[in-house]
């Protein structure tokens, strides 16, 4: 490994390859800017939390078993999500504990892998980004990030070095916007009371801006939002630090 | 009690519409966490203190059989029997003969989710013995005819209003202008009722909350005092409890409740904490006449050693409910069964079946709290997903899910085709939204857009786009 000019695999992660294409990108400039290569495998598709998590053992165990292999090369495995890096970090060598031979691979895995901000201030030592944005921002902490990998300080810490950005503390930022994968879809009625309690929590900060590290939870908080008609822009915080917010506009508001 | 676990959904609908439910859930979201994070401010060891008490668990599980089988000696030495159950059925069999055996006919009781477990109330109440309940919160959904919603607060669910009303109802001989608006004057009317009761009883009931092998003591906690009369004045103690509230010593014992009040209501201790050890001596100015203790298996041993077995370390502090956001949201009584919450998630299916109680450990978002705050480190979302595999293998959820997610799990497993799926659906779904932004209705998607929008993809996969740009790079 050279560890002045590493190679990152870039995990898209399915959400923000369907729905944001622009955090994609976002996160290629920022690993980009930490002086690391960035490739993406055009092989990935997802890291299988949706099987994992409804009990279906066996598709989990092969998206794992094939994003192992597919990421087997990289110094560094980053995803801008934490919920899929938790996935990769803690899950996968739990999938292979009945087989040595894939578990050490999955160790392997695990070890190099890392949430997209966490992993720019952590391992590569950023302290500061060169990104502008005029607003009043609130940030929420997403659950897997926050408890798995322990992504807290981190995003808060290149947020104050955006220009022009003014931070504001979201109270109850710890606790769960009601995504929850297939949770959101499956008890909705629980879900959207969760999120509508985000919402108010979120409305009550008189932030114009809301950002997190996880699609999932940016267009669950998005989507309530809108429905209310609180004006508050929702973005995923890659697009901010990466100053590239005039790129698309803000989550679920027209161009 | 019959679980009305399988109508989760609707439960959980109902407690959502219900304005006095929400209510009280709001009050308890900001005091529970605020009181336990404030006592574990003073207290640094915090961390270290549960890996203790986790081992303690652990080492007690590891020799259950012996443990069990010495607190056993212990109590016999005191004076005391145990009564071994297997079943709910049982136990309550075994009640009920040492009422029988003192022509008992009424027992007051000191508050116990085995209790709750084994439905003992409607049962005795069936044998012609009237149970009186003794803790406050107890004592009034006993009125109305409740379970408890809270493992700690069994009345969590109620207002002081309905307290009023529930007392009004039940008292008869209350004067009309009786003040009943203020927590103090709610607990005069409830003790002096009780009083009488006490001292009527004929044999109390508690539960336990740790079973000391070194001494043959049963150990409860409590804030009311209403324990320590119910089993000090009636002719028998008898305590209903099962067979993981086993410690080793009576230091075990300190350890885990420097954790127990902390975790529960925040406090550094409870107001009181009552050792009981055999009945009362030649020389003891007061005591019950015989101890007993019925000592609950229903299910438990089955889960040692299995992917389960963690789950025995609990010792019922409701840290877990208390942090929940899915229980903050709908309350106790939408899990429809004794336990409620992460730990009930987990612990129902194992005792009365993952067909009944499938829905507990689904509704999760598996957000973690529950498993942060747990003082004896129970990996809680982990085992609601061990159920959740259990469901899946025995093919327990609906068709419908089962089939979209084998379909997205065929997509995902074929790059080339999940690619090709990704673009188009990125491209239609953006064309067709790309007037608004979002969606506020969507086929198919009803559980989403019920109550928020969906916001439409940008237009493009990201995959496809860093394709098409790799090919410009390529290519200059």
């Amino acid at each position: 490994m050279n560890p002045a000019k590493p190679r990152v695999g870039l995990f898209v992660t399915c959400l923000v390859d369907l729905f944001r294409p622009t955090v994609g990108f976002a996160a290629v400039a920022l690993l980009e800017r930490a002086g690391c290569t960035v490739e993406v495998p055009a092989a990935q598709t997802c890291c299988g939390q949706p099987a994992y998590n409804s009990g279906d053992r066996d598709d989990a165990r092969d998206l794992a078993g094939r994003n192992v292999a597919l990421f087997e090369g990289f110094d560094y495995v980053v995803a801008p999500s934490g919920s899929c890096a938790g996935m990769l970090r803690e899950h996968y060598p739990r999938l292979f504990e009945d087989d040595p031979a894939m578990h050490a691979r999955a160790e392997h895995l695990a070890k190099r892998s890392h949430e997209l901000v966490s992993f720019l201030v952590d391992v590569r030592g950023m302290n500061a980004v060169d990104a502008a944005y005029a607003g009043t921002i609130a940030y929420h902490d997403s659950c897997s990030g926050l408890r798995e990998l322990g992504v807290k300080e981190q995003p808060r810490r290149l947020l104050r070095t955006v220009k022009d950005a003014t931070m504001v503390e979201l109270p109850g930022a710890e606790v769960c916007c009601g995504f929850g994968g297939t949770f959101c879809v499956k008890y909705p009625d629980i879900s959207v009371r969760m999120a509508a309690d985000k919402a108010a929590d979120i409305a009550a900060t008189g932030a114009d801006t809301l950002l997190a590290g996880d699609m999932g939870c940016l267009l669950n908080m998005a989507g309530r939002l809108l429905r209310e008609g609180k004006p508050v822009h929702v973005r995923h915080v890659a697009e901010v630090l990466a100053g590239m917010t005039g790129l698309a506009p803000p989550i679920g508001e027209a161009r | 009690m019959e679980p009305t676990s399988p109508r989760f959904k609707q439960n959980a609908h109902a407690a959502l519409a219900n304005p006095v439910l929400q209510q009280a859930l709001a009050k308890a979201k900001v005091g529970f966490s605020a009181r336990r994070r404030a006592a574990y401010g003073q207290l640094p060891e915090f961390e270290a203190l549960r890996e203790e008490a986790r081992a303690i668990k652990e080492h007690t599980l590891a020799h259950l059989d012996f443990y069990l089988e010495e607190f056993e000696r212990r109590v016999i030495a005191s004076g005391g029997q145990v009564h071994w159950a297997r079943t709910a059925a049982e136990a309550r069999d075994a009640v009920l003969a040492i009422c029988r055996r003192l022509g008992a006919r009424t027992v007051t009781k000191g508050k116990s989710m085995i209790s709750e477990e084994i439905g003992l109330n409607d049962f005795l109440e069936a044998q012609g013995i009237v149970p009186v309940e003794t803790d406050m919160g107890e004592y009034v959904i006993q009125l109305r005819h409740e379970p408890p919603s809270h493992l700690l607060a069994p009345a969590f669910h109620l207002l002081r209003e309905q307290w009023s009303n529930s007392f009004r109802a039940a008292h008869k001989d209350l004067p009309v202008d009786r003040r009943l608006d203020e927590p103090r004057a709610l607990a005069d009317e409830g003790r002096q009722v009780l009083r009488q009761r006490f001292l009527a009883a004929d044999v109390g009931i508690t539960g336990a909350n740790f079973l000391i092998a070194e001494t043959g003591s049963t150990v409860i906690v409590t804030n009311e005092g209403n324990g320590d009369l119910t089993q000090t004045l009636p002719k028998a103690h008898i305590v209903v409890t099962s067979i993981e509230k086993a410690v080793p010593t009576l230091e075990d014992a300190m350890t885990l409740l420097r954790l127990l009040p902390r975790s529960a209501t925040g406090q550094e201790l409870s107001s009181y904490v009552t050792f009981s050890t055999g009945p009362r001596r030649a020389d003891d100015r007061d005591g019950p006449g015989e101890f007993h203790v019925v000592l609950l298996d229903n299910g438990r041993s089955a889960m040692l050693n299995t992917e389960f077995h963690d789950m025995l370390r609990c010792i019922r502090c409701a840290a877990c409910l208390n942090h929940c956001p899915v229980y903050l949201s709908v309350g106790g009584h939408a899990y429809g069964w004794v336990y409620s919450g992460p730990m009930g998630a987990v612990l129902t299916p194992s005792l009365i079946g993952v067909e009944t109680a499938g829905h507990l450990p689904n509704a999760s978002t598996f957000c973690g709290k529950c498993e942060s705050v747990c003082p004896v480190k129970i990996p809680l979302p982990k085992m609601m997903r061990h159920w959740r595999e259990r469901q899946w293998d025995r093919h327990l959820e609906s068709k419908r899910y089962r089939a979209g997610l084998k379909l997205w799990a065929f997509m995902a497993r074929r790059p080339a085709l999940y690619r090709w799926g990704a673009e188009l659906a990125a491209r239609f779904l953006g064309n067709a939204g790309a007037a608004k932004g979002r969606f506020a209705r969507l086929p198919l998607a009803g559980g989403w857009t019920g109550g928020r929008d969906l916001p439409a993809p940008e237009g493009r996969s990201f995959m496809s786009l860093w394709a098409e740009r790799r090919r410009r790079e390529g290519s200059r």
